[in-house]
């Protein structure tokens, strides 16, 4: 995933404004809005919460009760790799805890952690739907299943390998 | 000529989510690349969900009008498909999925809400209308009234297909006769029961006939707007609905005038945020209107207020799917099916300990025996058959020996689950109940929104409870609080979420009670499940000291020399499993 930095305050201000006017004729954008601003970053930087309310009107507490409402959001930048472990029923049969620590050991991130060096972020879903495929992740938003923690653990090599290869 | 030898041959692949987790896109892409590159002429097709989930990836090659089913087909064994079978036309018999195996899932199958699932392709609006799409629309703006369009569904007896079962041409009806405009129309799409992949399923592999449905449904309430309210968990999903939307405006299935009727209508896509609850009618309302989640009380029923409070009428993926096909062929065809209760099909997730997971839709009254041993083919790994889970987290485990139990409405409720939406996990003995019921409740008090004290607090206190009990610390009382605090939850809880969230739990008790007595008097789990029960240990005989299980041990609990056996430190090892998974000999037990 890519993600920008919301360091310069300036322009993702403007950002924030050209999203909200977007979805300005529409009543109750806020989620959508919120989807929108954490597409491009990766996360709701806190500080552009209070910018929101003043642009749709509404308490920079409800923006917050509803960032921290919906799992979705993420108040946190997450590491440049997200990997998501789905603990669904047929899952969680399959050995999904198994799944999870072998990615925490080959990432360093503990579920809903991101790891030290930020390029690996571990979360938990409640379902992915992919449940006869059981156990199942995705990276990155690409579904991944039939796992076992060996190949899970191969999955994250992988990445480390590739991030390796294009940095050089 | 090469492109002669191949005749008109077709190639589909299954890509729904399934296949591609299974790496259809790759064989998809290997299939177009080969034949693209060696000049031959064949028509290779993208399709959804051919239901055949455990053989991923699934590729049809249809030679001469002969259709032949592949299963678990690679990049690697596209080569020998295209060279014996589609140039030389011969099928590779060793990869074609054996015609019994075909036969025993489909033979009870009654395919309606699937009727095009892995048949056509779902990004092309052509292939939908090929197969007969939107001529129920035409015939409903055409022919009909409203009150007839809700004459038809009434009398064809679909109940929603969300999980609570309401007839819905009731709620049509309601609707319809609501004062108040503009009225709304909304898809519940936010399939959030983990174990249920229905929803996810259509919306990938024909979202036209969603489309198709809420439009008849829009024409019969009297609605000019629609809301299809789907999970973000779900991308594949919304993207095939962004392209129907757009093919359907296109082709002035949305907007003004549709089909040349004094008829508007307008559909648009709202995401999810991850919020099990608002798969709850009256939070997923709050969702579209920007709020928290939060059920709200009924009534006044979302047919009288809903939306911006106006009458709306909300059903899920499914319901909407069936209307079509009842416009089409009639409320009596529809009616036949199923037991004189529950009328018609239904579409489950078969998974779990299972040989043929998929996706099936079976008439309503079949039993669970039919489903797990005729169409699922049975257990797997020469495990005893324990018990099914249905309805996710407001239903529960029917166990095995209830398996003449038919699948309708009123008898499964009979035993403390419910139908719901449609997952059906198969479990064997391998399944520890106590630990599948902390799971569900582990997942509902995470998802309760907090609203109604008893649900809020309660379910915590009947997560510890569990986690007591699974942890080896449980004492006698704990069964009879347990069912107190399930009985206080159903009462006094606002929301379905709530009233349902210890069905998992008591279900388990009524049926499994000896597994919860041996965790609290002997400390044993018998399916050696919970971790603070069992211990894990190297047959010495059997360990050929690879040291792979050394280097997967998160908390170094394993030592011991290379090729010499290894050994486990009680004391520090977690029981996590991961050196059971990892050994290639089989040489760790738990005991």
């Amino acid at each position: 995933m890519q993600t920008k930095s919301a360091s310069t305050e300036k322009t993702s201000l403007a950002l924030i404004d050209a999203i909200v006017f977007k979805h300005n004729a529409q009543p109750g954008a806020v989620i959508p809005v919120l989807q929108e601003i954490q597409e491009e970053y990766g996360y709701i930087p806190p500080a552009v919460i209070q910018r929101l309310a003043d642009q749709l009107g509404v308490f920079a507490s409800d923006i917050y009760g509803i960032v921290t409402f919906y799992s979705q959001f993420r108040l946190q930048p997450p590491g440049k790799n997200v990997i998501k472990v789905c603990h669904g029923t047929a899952c969680h049969l399959g050995g999904a805890d198994r799944l999870a620590q072998s990615i925490a050991q080959h990432t360093g991130a503990s579920e809903g952690k991101t790891s030290k060096d930020g390029r690996f972020t571990m979360e938990r879903v409640a379902c992915l739907g992919c449940c006869s495929l059981s156990p199942c992740i995705t990276v990155n938003g690409e579904i991944h299943g039939r796992l076992n923690p060996e190949s899970a653990g191969e999955i994250v090599n992988r990445l480390k390998e590739k991030e390796f290869s294009t940095a050089e | 000529m090469i492109g002669d030898y191949a005749g008109s041959c077709v190639i589909k692949v299954g890509i729904a989510s399934c296949g591609i987790a299974a790496g259809g896109s790759k064989v998809l892409g290997t299939f177009a690349a080969q034949l693209n590159s060696r000049g031959i002429e064949a028509t290779v097709k993208p399709t959804g969900c051919i239901g055949m989930c455990y053989q991923e990836v699934l590729a049809e090659v249809i030679r001469d009008n002969r259709p032949v089913l592949y299963g678990k087909v690679t990049p690697e064994r596209v080569e020998r498909i295209i060279e014996e079978h589609v140039i030389g036309g011969h099928p590779v018999e060793e990869w074609v999925l054996p015609q019994d195996e075909v036969d025993g899932f489909m033979s009870r199958q009654q395919r309606i809400v699937l009727r095009n699932c892995g048949i056509i392709d779902p990004e092309s609006i052509e292939d939908y209308i090929d197969s007969g799409g939107y001529r129920a629309l035409e015939k409903a703006l055409g022919k009909l009234t409203p009150l007839g369009v809700i004459d038809e569904i009434t009398r064809s007896g679909l109940r929603g297909r969300g999980g609570a079962g309401f007839a819905t041409g009731v709620k049509w009806l309601n609707t319809r006769k609501a004062g108040g405009s503009p009225k709304y129309v909304i898809c519940n799409a936010d399939e959030g029961d983990p174990g249920a992949f229905m929803d996810r399923s259509v919306l990938e592999s024909d979202p036209h006939t969603v489309l198709e449905g809420m439009l008849i449904a829009g024409y019969a309430i009297g609605a000019g707007q629609g809301i299809i309210y789907v999970r973000a968990e779900y991308p594949l999903a919304i993207q095939r609905l962004e392209k129907a939307l757009a093919q359907a405006r296109d082709r002035k299935l949305l907007g003004e005038g549709i089909l040349g009727h004094k008829f508007d209508f307008n559909l648009n896509i709202r995401q999810g945020a991850g919020a099990f609850v608002c798969g709850e009618e009256t939070a997923l309302i709050m969702s579209i209107e920007g709020k928290r989640g939060m059920p709200r009380l009924r009534p006044p029923f979302p047919s009288q207020s809903g939306l911006w409070g106006r009458p709306t009428n909300i059903n899920n993926v499914e319901t909407f799917a069936n209307v079509p096909w009842i416009m089409q062929h009639g409320a009596e065809g529809y009616a036949r099916l199923g037991t004189a209760g529950s009328r018609g099909t239904k579409v489950f997730a078969l998974a779990g300990s299972i040989r043929r997971g998929g996706l099936i839709e079976v008439p309503m009254g079949i039993t669970i025996r039919e489903i797990v041993e005729e169409i699922g083919g049975g257990i797997p790994g020469g495990l005893g058959f324990k018990g099914i889970q249905l309805g996710g987290p407001s239903g529960g485990v029917i166990p095995a020996s209830l398996e003449d139990t038919p699948v309708d409405y009123e008898s499964i409720n009979r035993t403390g689950a419910i139908v719901g939406s449609g997952g059906m996990i198969v479990m064997d003995e391998s399944a520890c109940m106590v630990d599948i019921a902390r799971f569900f409740l582990n997942f509902t008090q995470e998802e309760s929104c907090g609203k109604c004290t008893f649900c809020r607090i309660g379910t915590r206190r009947m997560l510890e409870t569990l986690e007591r009990i699974t942890g080896g610390e449980g004492n006698e009382t704990d069964l009879a609080v347990l069912e107190e605090l399930a009985h206080e939850i159903k009462q006094s809880s606002l929301c379905g979420l709530g009233q349902t969230a210890p069905n998992p739990v008591l279900t388990t008790l009524k049926y499994f009670r000896d597994e919860y007595i041996e965790h609290i008097n002997a400390k044993k789990c018998r399916a050696k499940k919970c971790q603070a029960l069992i211990t894990y240990l190297i047959k010495p005989d059997d360990c050929p000291g690879c040291g792979l299980c050394i280097k997967y041990c998160p908390v170094n609990a394993i030592t011991g020399s290379r090729k010499q056996p290894h050994t486990i430190d009680a004391a520090k090892c977690i029981r996590c499993g991961l050196c059971i998974s990892v050994c290639r000999k089989d040489a760790v037990t738990v005991t």
